[in-house]
């Protein structure tokens, strides 16, 4: 639509500057409708936008844009005005670029001409703010900035502290020129000077600076105006981030303005309290009363009506409370106590038609899923959390499914009358949604539903492209199955799903784990159990290892097994297994650690089958890559090659020493005295050597811990050293020996670990000479040109590699992946079905079965784990198909075909299927006493893994969100370079 | 805590953007283009909030303007979606019936108005009325020098009558 300002500006005719004219209508075309609509009453504004009014009413509201920049209010000129018009009109991010830097060319020359008029330079400084903004680099600027805080007009002042906390972080240079106006300015007569200074406290002051100001802002904390005590409150506050010690001192103040006459005031001192208390609970008890005291005149609109928002009253403080309150009553019966009745109050009274009553109604459920249980409370709990779920808002969904996952450590049995709900999150198209319900389905996992639920997440992890939620998915999935694993096999076909689609992305030390899995095994003792699962895992590999992608990590993993594990059966020959690990090898010839790990393994391989005695010649193109390795340009696989080549020749008894059969547990002792070097020591002294001085009697390397040891009240980092530096004496270089730390004794790689012979006799342990530790040390500079080339992680999964490698996919997961392999002409009756198979699966399901807690003991007995692993029996009310789900998985092994013949049958008839998973499972029960007696150490030995485990896991997944990078370079690529 | 509060327009250009945590300038861009790219690609009817780096962002549209802010894990979503309402509530009785324009130009203005509602990531002040008396405090002191700015959008708003 055209606009027509033609006749408004002839109208306004009396307008005396014809600049803005122009000015104005040049902004009525450029910028559309969209952008003067109004934010709060869009429709309002659209339903009006085709009339004559409308347009005037923006047109209204240019002007009075224009009037106030140009005509100097806030000093803004035509040239801003410009600029950010042409902002606007930038059609890509590089036109945008190009005029924020002529901007920032032009403002570099002109804010350090001299004399700029102060009004002047107050806009340079909101320019620069909008360069900061648009994400420039304004850092030229900042100084004019920081002086004009030292400014004596406040409208200047103002602008100087809001540029200085839009610019600088805590710890910048520049702060340290700031502190003296603004301790000058926490002592105005003009609160509006103070608070415009406690707003820069609150960014700026940093923990070595805090000591300037701390004791200016306490005492404003007794400032009539109540906008500054609130202030000080939260500087206060923002002093305890930086450094928690600094307002220790401070409780009794909080205590005090808790009880201050402004509502605000009261509010804001909940923030440092809430922290506070956080760290020690205990010393708060006694203000639970209090707390509850003014949570219940809260509720009962005591505040001034100014605090109430849409209705509710002072609802953000409400929260706080609850918040605070939620965590004072965690574990303590007589504080919870005190709790129940105001929280049920809030409860009753909120108002579930807004949001911000929701708000309340959702922190009241948090609240009491963390304070001692009332079983009264719990129910209202359970109910508002029916009602969001219920509900259509997306929003409510979410908060649902979360308060659910909170709940639901309290009372189990919640999650089941939600079944049906959590499954239309879960199949909902909204991620967030659906992430969530991951999230509450890893809270709900036990023995009995582990595989529905791993099973689902594998499936999700191997669709989404988000990193960071790839790798936390992928190590709860690593989690969970090492926590719950009901078989080996699965555990195995589970870990390899993983590692497939997301290998690069969990941490190294899960592979190794796997790898240590698999040789530790399970049980301690029973080693049919071990070598079955080291069979299985061998198979699975077998099956995997042609595929294309697989990431680098799972590759080791692999190869690793193959060469230890890959003839221990006698199922597949050496000639077999040594074919696939030089296929690896080839196929992966840019990745050095994959093609190290695979020369190994064939070196595994051959010298098992000569120490066994057993004729075996190398395959012709293990001697190619045998003589291409030996020329490549990585020391570290020549190394290997040159020992494979070497080992060739020896007999098999030497071979029995040098790689022991299933050896890799065994310790290695380490002779850290290194005493096989005793005589070539003694040698070098006769010859005139000079004897080693340890590293902290040399007197050249008297260092800061020598001098910390000296004073230990001294701060090495924040003092000067006044006494004078001692004179240097001559260095006593290492001569024939050297440090300790510096030797590559042990080897840290696992592969080495499990072939503990070998270092010493293929690789002789001749001692280095001490140009060689130089050299090490050279080398270690440029270890990074060399190391292993960054893997690309090629997380494009093809939907046939998942079924190819996991062919028992179908059997193992039951009625589960039932329905997807089924074709989807099914209608809606159907769908429903589904999501009921799954519920049973997932929750348990809804109808009762008494025959169900007997056979739930079954399957932990068929897979060979002892009584000890069972879980508690469930609750007889379970539907017969959850039964199912578990029931099969072990019956698939006896036989696949009946599995899938039961599992159509199910559809029609689900108790006949029942029988019949009854009669597969008795068959295997008949088994199962001789087989699991003897190994009842097994599950404390899984669980005595467990904590470790998780603890690993979860510094994965700190380091993950610390951004490092897990695939590091292999330490001992240059280790072997030195021996 | 809220680590940060975002601006957006439905164009993925920057608004406004104040953070509470220290992000360097080039973190900054990329935490910019990351949201955006996550956020105005989201349909209407999905939830408000996306799970990002380990943190919950909380966003609203009004009109063509996203208003996003970054919280930790155990913050509660609700409250921070009327944060954003309440921040936005008092643009409005700010600058009368606010649209994406008001902001274009006035950033300034809506950053010292955001100061009177967050610090160091909290809400320090919950009421409307308590906020608006203060930003008016310290426009009384620039009071003089408006009056012609007045008197210029008088002569505007009488010619459009």
């Amino acid at each position: 639509m055209v606009v027509t300002p033609f006749n408004f500006t002839c109208e306004g005719e009396s307008t005396p500057d014809h600049l803005i004219v122009t000015e104005l209508f040049d902004l009525v075309r450029e910028f559309e409708e969209r952008e003067s609509e109004a934010l709060l009453h869009p429709t309002e504004t659209l339903k009006s936008n085709n009339s004559y009014t409308a347009k005037l009413e923006q047109l209204k509201t240019i002007g009075r844009e224009l009037a106030m920049g140009s005509q100097g209010g806030f000093g803004q000129s035509k040239e801003f005005l410009d600029l950010v018009k042409s902002i606007g009109e930038a059609r890509s991010k590089s036109e945008e670029d190009r005029i924020v830097l002529h901007e920032i060319e032009m403002l570099k020359r002109r804010i350090n001409e001299p004399d700029i008029p102060k009004r002047k330079m107050k806009e340079y400084i909101i320019r620069l703010v909008y360069i900061e903004m648009l994400g420039h680099d304004a850092s030229f600027g900042y100084i004019h900035a920081v002086k004009m805080t030292h400014d004596d007009s406040l409208l200047l002042k103002r602008t100087g502290y809001l540029a200085v906390t839009l610019f600088l972080n805590e710890d910048h240079d520049l702060i340290i020129l700031i502190v003296n106006t603004i301790q000058k300015d926490l002592k105005s007569d003009n609160y509006l000077v103070v608070c415009a200074a406690l707003n820069a406290v609150c960014k700026l002051i940093n923990e070595e600076t805090i000591p300037a100001v701390i004791q200016q802002v306490v005492e404003l904390l007794g400032h009539p105006k109540e906008g500054v005590r609130k202030k000080a409150v939260m500087a206060l506050h923002s002093f305890y981030h930086r450094s928690p010690s600094s307002v220790n001192h401070l409780i009794s103040h909080f205590r005090k303005k808790l009880c201050d006459n402004d509502p605000g005031v009261m509010g804001a001192t909940l923030c440092p309290l809430y922290d506070l208390i956080i760290i020690d609970v205990n010393l708060y008890k006694d203000l639970v009363v209090s707390f509850v005291n003014i949570l219940k005149q809260v509720a009962e609109r005591r505040l001034p009506k100014s605090y109430d928002y849409h209705q509710t009253p002072a609802p953000f403080i409400q929260i706080k409370l609850l918040k605070t309150l939620a965590i004072l009553g965690s574990g303590d019966k007589k504080s919870s106590e005190q709790m129940y009745t105001v929280i049920g109050d809030i409860m009753r009274k909120s108002d579930t038609t807004s949001n911000i009553g929701n708000a309340i109604l959702y922190e009241c459920i948090c609240c009491i899923s963390s304070i001692q249980p009332s079983p009264k409370l719990l129910e209202t709990a359970a109910d508002s959390i029916a009602k969001f779920l219920k509900s259509e808002s997306h929003n409510l969904k979410y908060m649902g499914i979360d308060a659910l996952g909170r709940l639901i450590r309290i009372s189990p049995d919640i999650a089941e009358q939600h079944q049906l709900a959590v499954i239309d999150c879960l199949e909902d198209p909204d991620d967030t949604l659906k992430r969530k319900t991951f999230e509450l389905l890893y809270k709900m996992t036990k023995s009995s539903n582990v595989e529905v639920i791993v099973d689902r997440m594998i499936d999700y992890m191997i669709s989404i492209n988000d990193s960071h939620y790839k790798t936390e998915t992928a190590s709860r999935c690593v989690e969970l199955a090492e926590q719950f694993a009901p078989t080996n096999h699965w555990f195995i076909q589970t870990m390899n799903k993983v590692f497939q689609h997301a290998g690069d992305l969990v941490n190294p030390k899960v592979g190794h784990n796997l790898m240590r899995l698999i040789a530790e095994g399970f049980g301690e003792d029973d080693e049919s159990a071990d070598s079955q699962l080291r069979s299985s895992a061998v198979e699975s590999y077998l099956k995997i290892v042609d595929e294309p992608k697989l990431p680098s990590a799972f590759l080791q993993v692999i190869c690793w097994v193959l060469g230890e594990y890959g003839t221990a059966d006698g199922k597949y020959s050496a000639t077999y297994i040594s074919g696939k690990l030089c296929d690896v090898a080839e196929a992966h010839s840019s990745d050095d650690i994959v093609k190290a790990y695979a020369v190994t393994a064939l070196m595994k391989v051959y010298s098992f089958e000569k120490a066994a005695g057993r004729k075996f010649s190398l395959l012709p193109e293990c001697q190619t890559l045998l003589e291409e390795m030996c020329a490549s340009h990585s020391s570290d696989l020549q190394q290997r090659a040159y020992e494979f080549q070497a080992i060739l020749d020896l007999d098999a008894n030497a071979m029995d020493n040098i790689m022991p059969l299933d050896a890799s547990c065994e310790d290695i002792e380490i002779d850290k005295n290194l005493s096989f070097l005793d005589s070539y020591v003694h040698k070098s002294l006769e010859e005139g050597a000079e004897p080693y001085i340890p590293e902290n009697q040399r007197s050249g390397t008297l260092t800061v811990t020598n001098l910390g040891h000296h004073n230990p009240y001294d701060h090495p980092t924040h003092s000067l050293r006044f006494e004078a530096y001692e004179v240097p004496k001559p260095v006593v270089p290492p001569p024939t020996t050297f440090p300790t730390d510096l030797i590559p004794v042990s080897l840290p790689e696992p592969t080495y670990h499990h072939q503990p012979v070998q270092p010493t006799r293929s690789s002789a342990p001749v001692p280095e000479p001490p140009t060689s530790t130089e050299l090490r040390l050279r080398l270690d500079g440029v270890q990074k040109k060399w190391g292993k080339p960054a893997y690309s992680s090629s997380s494009a999964t093809s939907s046939s590699s998942t079924s190819n490698f996991d062919s028992g996919k179908t059997a193992v997961n039951g009625p589960t992946t039932q329905p997807d392999v089924r074709p989807r002409e099914t209608k809606h009756v159907e769908v429903s079905e589904e999501k009921q198979k799954l519920a049973a699966s997932l929750f348990g399901g809804t109808t009762s079965s008494t025959s169900r807690s007997e056979k739930k003991q079954q399957p932990v007995a068929a897979s060979k784990r002892p009584a000890t692993t069972a879980p508690p029996p469930p609750p007889p009310d379970l539907l017969d198909l959850g039964s199912e789900t578990t029931g099969s998985t072990y019956s698939s092994v006896v036989d696949p075909f009946k599995q899938l013949e039961s599992l159509l049958d199910m559809s029609q008839d689900g108790t006949t299927n029942g029988h019949n998973q009854n009669l597969v499972l008795n068959e295997k029960d008949g088994f199962n006493p001789a087989n699991g007696s003897p190994n009842p150490g097994t599950k404390t030995a899984t669980l005595t893994k467990g904590p470790s485990l998780k603890d690993a896991l979860d510094k994965d997944a700190l380091v993950r969100q610390m951004g490092v990078n897990p695939t590091s370079q292999n330490p001992n690529l240059f280790s072997d370079l030195m021996s | 805590m809220i680590h940060f509060v975002l601006l957006i327009s439905r164009q993925g250009k920057v608004r406004l953007t104040k953070w509470y945590s220290p992000y360097s300038q080039k973190e900054r861009s990329k935490v910019i283009r990351e949201l955006s790219g996550m956020i105005l690609t989201r349909g209407p009817k999905l939830c408000n909030f996306v799970e990002w780096r380990g943190f919950k962002v909380v966003y609203k549209r009004y009109a063509s303007l996203y208003f996003c802010m970054c919280i930790d894990q155990e913050d509660n979503e609700l409250e921070v979606l009327e944060i954003i309402h309440h921040f936005v509530e008092i643009l409005d009785r700010y600058f009368g019936s606010v649209c994406e324009l008001d902001l274009i130009f006035n950033f300034h203005k809506a950053y010292y108005i955001l100061d009177e509602i967050l610090i160091a990531g909290e809400l320090q002040e919950s009421s409307k009325k308590t906020v608006a008396r203060l930003v008016a405090a310290q426009d009384s002191l620039v009071e003089a020098v408006k009056e012609e700015t007045y008197s210029m959008s008088h002569i505007l708003a009488q010619a459009t009558k």
